[in-house]
């Protein structure tokens, strides 16, 4: 072990808490943002005191939004709603879709398998609104422009390669004498993949669900020209909040307290499956 | 017929021959130490008969089945790796009862075929253990209790005792044999250790290359090997190798070792004139009143010998073993007695042995 000096101490508590704060503060005034009215928001010079209030989440859980000009529905709660069918519908097909894959891709060599992957891999660097044209054109005619499905199916540019390149080095990363020791045994190769491949890769799909998530939930683009009204996620929702009597700032800062909770859950949960060692002293280092 | 046969076995990588052609054949019951060095391609051969390679040409045959093409899990034998390859994520009694799992025996048959070898093998009180919690002998045991319990027929140990401590190494290889012969199997030992080889194997199979340079029983490799690396391959301290020339005149085939005359098995009537290696095993060499006047160099003691590095005046070194308690000069000048008749000659260009006319009778009949 080593033991810091006094100094030492001090000095690393200071950069941490410095560090925190950084990327923290944001996200508090935000939170303090939500619970203010708009009039406290823009008061000159800011202020921490201040009434708590919660008609901000009240308004837009009722989905009435009132100004001092005029009243107007908004539709945020279907729009979280929106987001989580479309998230979790996405991310689920890429891990269908994408773990087998990317177990494919790192244990079977077969002529053109880099070029395939490497295919897959380039979806991502696609400029978005380069593709997106040709795409809703194509989706108008065959039925998909507005649908959950077709936009889930346009998520999986996003997701599919991300999970597929994460887990593929994660199923790398199993030593395959454990693979080939547990054939021996007597169990067929899809009962070493339930039985050993994705259990030693659990935390590597878990991370790379977790990311693909993360990036799905904060998709702007695709959900904007592709989803109408009704299947618009909060991203494309918040936009509502720019109305003609000005931005409501405490509604929006509500919203985004709404909005990332679900991630920031997700994250949370995620996160013992994430620490859990890979390889757990199978094989001799 | 039954045991291991392979025929023709050849597997590239890339354009590497891996194993160039290789054939071999193990009687059934009988143990066959696969001894090479790193890299010879052992594992690569083992890998072929277990399924998890897939050779370019050859044959393999179990049991009188050719295997080549079934899967794995099909070929119905054990294994146990080098690196142990536990289930990292299962206890120790789960990675054990594994492939009888894969069987569909009851649990009963499986606990009692779990406490069975697992008593056998002394580890049956780290059963509840994960493999990260065994010590690297335990992790060793556990996988040979999982290459034995479905009791098969064919049995492939990867240098299982490579990664263990030396003391357990020890231990280990005096149980094996015991293990071994007391189930009937076929079984491929592959090992880096020419002790391991000699006390384990019925026969012993050297490769080297990717071809099988020499194949016989232990004592064959070890007093008539084949070639000059199989020589130093087997032995320690390892074997004295030098350039000679044999000679004839009336008192018979001799070498001349620093002017003195070592006189050599009269079969050896062939190899009058050639360039020749003479292999001296330094256990077969004395320090002696008369004979090869050489200098010490040092001295190492061993345990139960101790080995001594001479110099001739030529400055040929020359390495003598004695047990340990026997009397030797330790500095200065000293004379060493060659025993010509036990020596190996070996052919300079290509260093393959030079076979006496006598043993060539010997291996005819």
């Amino acid at each position: 072990m080593h033991h810091y000096s006094p100094l030492e101490r001090v000095l690393r508590g200071v950069a941490l808490t410095a560090i925190v704060i950084f990327f923290m503060f944001p996200i508090f005034w935000i939170v303090l943002m939500s619970l203010q009215t708009n009039e406290t928001i823009l008061r000159s010079p800011p202020s921490m005191v201040f009434e708590p209030t919660f008609s901000n989440y009240a308004a837009i859980i009722a989905g009435r939004l009132d100004s001092n000009v005029a009243s107007m529905g908004i539709e945020f709660m279907n729009n979280l709603m929106n987001s989580i069918i479309l998230s979790v519908g996405s991310v689920t097909v890429a891990l269908i879709l994408g773990v087998p894959a990317a177990y494919a891709f790192a244990r079977h060599k077969f002529r053109g398998s880099e070029d395939i992957a490497f295919t897959l891999l380039s979806f991502r660097f696609a400029p978005p609104l380069l593709v997106l044209l040709p795409l809703t054109m194509y989706f108008q005619q065959i039925g998909l422009a507005d649908t959950y499905l077709g936009l889930i199916w346009v998520y999986q540019l996003i997701c599919l390669p991300l999970i597929l390149w994460i887990v593929r080095g994660y199923f790398e990363d199993i030593p395959q004498d454990i693979e080939h020791a547990y054939r021996i045994a007597g169990h067929s190769w899809f009962a070493t993949f339930r039985k050993i491949a994705l259990p030693l890769a659990g935390p590597g799909i878990a991370a790379a669900a977790l990311l693909a998530f993360i990036f799905a939930w904060n998709n702007f683009i695709f959900a904007l020209v592709l989803a109408s009204a009704d299947k618009q996620p909060v991203t494309v929702g918040a936009l509502a909040f720019v109305t003609a009597s000005g931005i409501q700032y405490g509604q929006i800062a509500a919203a985004v307290v709404l909005s990332i909770t679900p991630t920031l859950a997700l994250a949370l949960y995620a996160q013992r499956y994430l620490v859990e060692g890979l390889s757990l002293g199978a094989v001799k280092g | 017929m039954s045991g291991i046969q392979i025929k023709s076995l050849t597997k590239t990588y890339k354009s590497d021959a891996v194993l160039d052609d290789i054939s071999l054949e193990v009687p059934e019951g009988k143990t066959l130490a696969l001894f090479g060095p790193s890299g010879a391609g052992k594992t690569v051969l083992l890998r072929c008969i277990a399924g998890a390679v897939e050779p370019e040409a050859g044959q393999i045959i179990l049991n009188g089945m050719d295997v080549s093409g079934l899967p794995p899990e099909e070929r119905n034998l054990g294994m146990a790796f080098q690196n142990f390859a536990l289930f990292p994520h299962m206890s120790a009694e789960e990675n054990i009862a594994s492939p009888l799992k894969a069987r569909k025996s009851t649990r009963d048959q499986i606990s009692t075929a779990v406490r069975r070898v697992t008593e056998l093998l002394k580890i049956d009180h780290v059963l509840g253990h994960a493999p990260k919690e065994l010590s690297n002998g335990q992790k060793q045991r556990t996988a040979l209790a999982r290459a034995l319990i479905a009791e098969p027929d064919i049995l492939l140990l990867d240098d299982p005792l490579r990664n263990v401590d030396a003391k357990l190494r020890f231990e280990m290889r005096l149980e094996l044999p015991r293990l071994l012969s007391g189930r009937g199997a076929t079984v491929i030992y592959v090992t880096q250790d020419y002790k391991e080889a000699m006390a384990l194997g019925d026969t012993i199979a050297v490769l080297d290359g990717g071809h099988i340079t020499q194949i016989g029983s232990p004592e064959d490799v070890y007093l008539r090997p084949a070639n000059t690396a199989i020589a130093s391959l087997f032995g320690d301290p390892v074997i004295n190798l030098l350039d000679v020339v044999p000679e004839r005149d009336e008192s018979g085939i001799f070498v001349m070792l620093s002017d003195q005359k070592v006189h050599l098995n009269s079969g050896y009537d062939a190899a009058v004139g050639r360039e020749a290696i003479i292999g001296l095993r330094p256990e077969s060499l004395r320090f002696a009143n008369e004979g090869i006047p050489v200098e010490i160099e040092a001295e190492t003691p061993f345990n139960e010998k101790i080995v001594t590095l001479t110099q001739t005046k030529r400055g040929r070194e020359i390495i003598v073993s004695r047990p340990a308690g026997t009397d030797a000069p330790s500095t200065g000048t000293a004379c060493i007695a060659v025993e010509g008749t036990s020596a190996v000659l070996f052919d300079r260009k290509n260093g393959e042995r030079i076979v006496p006319a006598s043993d060539e009778k010997e291996q005819a009949a």
